[in-house]
């Protein structure tokens, strides 16, 4: 009986409620709206202060320029924009599949000890530093070869894998069995159930690890800062050192010119605008999810 | 429950059609899913092919294991277990000493804890167990869109918002009025340990608030009933009848929070001043084992200064994979063990 476990500790005799004990109780209320007020005071003010800056700061130059030499005003982060979505591709590409295969194994043949251990190490790979994920990418890709695309997006793709991996795991268990047992039941064998009948119930689900996969990799800097380097000009090969958003806001940021620091401000703008989408999609997809029977 | 679609006897099941050759196009088209030749062999392929991205998961971790330990050999060799422990830096002469990163890396995580324990479980426990139920969705959306913002933009916001603000208002007001304890000392210049501890707590409340909100909103709701039904006030009953039985689960919240505090490169690279030393005022400037990584990993010259920096590197993973696993294992126990029993 559940009862009888969770025993219910309490001082022995409750006194009537007095006015400190009243005090007590309106204090502590007090102190967790203050805590409230002094955790969304930063919200407010990263938000106010990106919106004020960076709608002020965007203009059609730096949606459509390269970067000006060093110190001159103007210019614009358009190829840091494309090589952002240049390398993100890259890292979606590799990340995907693995991360949704992964689930697959650990959701429908994942019951044995195999699986509990696939589970393990993607917990702890999700919990690995970014930075140190660039060094290893860059032990692998980049010592010998030079820095490139490749080497960012693969770094990326690493820290997508755990986060995909595990939701469409939960995403395909929440797919109640009685679906594929009757797939089974048509004789439809497992493979194309899986994939025509329980990947597919829960696709919506899916997709919403994707997208906070995403979501979460489309702002990390330390990976590329020894992988995908930065660019000043055009670059659109895979073997190449590629502009990223991320890469040029830093730089940008610690440089001491007034323009540049305007210019990550539009940057930063530009990368939250893209985040935040992500994760909209995400809630206004979830909320409207297939997930009504299971 | 009796089944109406059960096939009663006196219906057969659909029989196959003697004489009808079915060739394997018409099969398709018409039903795909039927279709039963090679299904043996495919499914042995997909389960293999599933199999290979999971081992692919375990192997990616190996690698990296691999990579930093075969990376750090040089280091090791030169310098042992002295590297830890000794705080010299200096490229050119080829000594290093990891001390000044890893008192940096502790300082600033703790720092960080210290503000961002209290606000990020009093945010769970109010919109787990006193605001309106209408406010609970928006609330906690709001706080987890902390979590959404890049690290680098928080670097940004420190440079341009948090630093200004500290050197001129907060800092002179913490040197006057806690000047004797040493931790305020200096000159007040903004960048340093205390601009990185502040800016990892915002960066870590997101997740020690949720994940604590988690765990309370698994205390079962016949501990509150059974505490107010004593007489208790609403605080009595949260502090009694929900934090006593949920202290397990926000330890685990608390450690999640450190492991992501000490992995955290950009924005601790970009406020705390980047200068080797071990100093006890917070307002000194301070290096930590990420940021050292940022900034000289793509410039080092050298192999052992290469390999000195990947054996930071090696620490780093091996803090936070401590650290994250002691996390999981006490909000597992929390969320998926047996409900915890506070003690007599």
């Amino acid at each position: 009986m559940p009862e009888a476990t969770n025993k219910v500790v309490v001082p022995a005799g409750m006194p009537p409620i007095t006015w400190r004990r009243r005090l007590m109780d309106h204090f502590m209320t007090g102190v967790a709206i203050l805590t409230v007020v002094l955790v969304l005071a930063p919200l407010v003010a990263i938000f106010g202060y990106l919106v004020y800056r960076g709608v002020g700061s965007i203009n059609w130059a730096f949606l459509t320029q390269t970067p000006k030499p060093v110190g001159e005003p103007g210019g614009g982060m358009a190829n840091a924009i494309v090589g952002s979505l240049l390398i993100l591709g890259i890292a979606s590409v590799i990340g995907v599949p693995f991360g949704i295969g992964a689930g697959i194994y650990l959701a429908e043949f994942g019951r044995n000890r195999f699986g509990s251990a696939i589970r393990f190490t993607a917990d702890v790979l999700n919990g690995v530093p970014s930075i140190v994920i660039g060094i290893v990418a860059w032990a692998i890709l980049v010592r010998g070869h030079g820095f490139s695309a490749l080497a960012g997006g693969v770094a990326l793709s690493i820290m997508m894998v755990p986060t995909i991996c595990r939701t469409t795991e939960e995403m395909l268990l929440l797919v109640p069995q009685a679906l594929r047992e009757a797939a089974y039941g048509l004789g439809v064998p497992r493979w194309r159930t899986t994939l025509s009948v329980t990947l597919r119930t829960a696709t919506s689900g899916v997709i919403t690890g994707v997208m906070l996969a995403f979501a979460r990799v489309a702002g990390e800097t330390a990976p590329l800062l020894f992988t995908a380097l930065g660019n000043t000009y055009w670059s659109l090969r895979y073997d190449q050192p590629t502009a990223a958003l991320p890469l040029q806001i830093y730089v940008y940021a610690n440089s001491p010119y007034e323009d540049w620091h305007r210019q990550a401000w539009a940057g930063s703008f530009v990368l939250i605008l893209l985040i935040v989408t992500a994760v909209a999609a995400v809630r206004y997809a979830v909320r409207r999810g297939t997930f009504g029977t299971a | 429950m009796a089944n109406p679609a059960l096939p009663r006897p006196d219906m057969p099941g659909p029989q196959p059609v003697e004489g009808t050759k079915v060739t394997s196009v018409s099969a398709h088209r018409v039903a795909p899913l039927l279709r039963v030749s090679g299904g043996e062999i495919r499914d042995v392929i997909f389960k293999s092919v599933m199999m290979t991205c999971g081992l692919a998961v375990i192997g990616v971790l190996a690698l990296i294991v691999w990579e930093l330990i075969s990376g750090s050999g040089l280091s090791w060799h030169a310098f042992g277990l002295r590297f830890l422990g000794t705080s010299d830096w200096d490229p050119v002469n080829e000594k290093f000493g990891a001390l000044p990163f890893i008192y940096g890396t502790l300082v600033s995580s703790v720092v960080a804890l210290i503000i961002a324990v209290p606000l990020g479980v009093g945010v769970a426990v109010f919109t787990t167990e006193m605001c309106p139920r209408a406010l609970r969705g928006p609330l906690s959306f709001f706080v987890e869109l902390l979590a959404a913002i890049p690290s680098v933009i928080y670097g940004l916001w420190g440079i341009f918002v948090l630093v200004p603000l500290l050197s001129g208002y907060v800092q002179p007001l913490l040197a006057k009025s806690l000047g004797w304890t040493g931790l305020f000392d200096g000159a007040p210049y903004g960048y340093g340990m205390l601009a990185a501890g502040i800016i990892l707590a915002i960066m870590i409340i997101p997740i020690i608030s949720s994940i604590t909100r988690e765990v309370l909103m698994v205390v079962p709701q016949h501990q509150r009933e059974g505490v107010l039904a004593l007489g208790a006030t609403r605080w009595e009953m949260i502090r009694v009848g929900v934090l006593r039985n949920a202290r397990a689960g926000i330890v685990g919240a608390v450690i999640l929070g450190l492991g992501r505090a000490l992995g955290e490169t950009m924005a601790v690279t970009m406020v705390i001043g980047n200068k080797p030393e071990i100093t006890k005022s917070l307002f000194a400037p301070g290096y930590t084992m990420a940021s050292v990584l940022a900034n000289e990993f793509s410039e080092a010259t050298g192999d052992v200064y290469l390999s000195a920096l990947v054996e930071i590197g090696l620490a780093l993973f091996v803090v936070t994979i401590i650290v994250n696993a002691l996390a999981q294992l006490l909000v597992w126990t929390v969320t998926r063990g047996q409900p915890a029993r506070g003690h007599a």
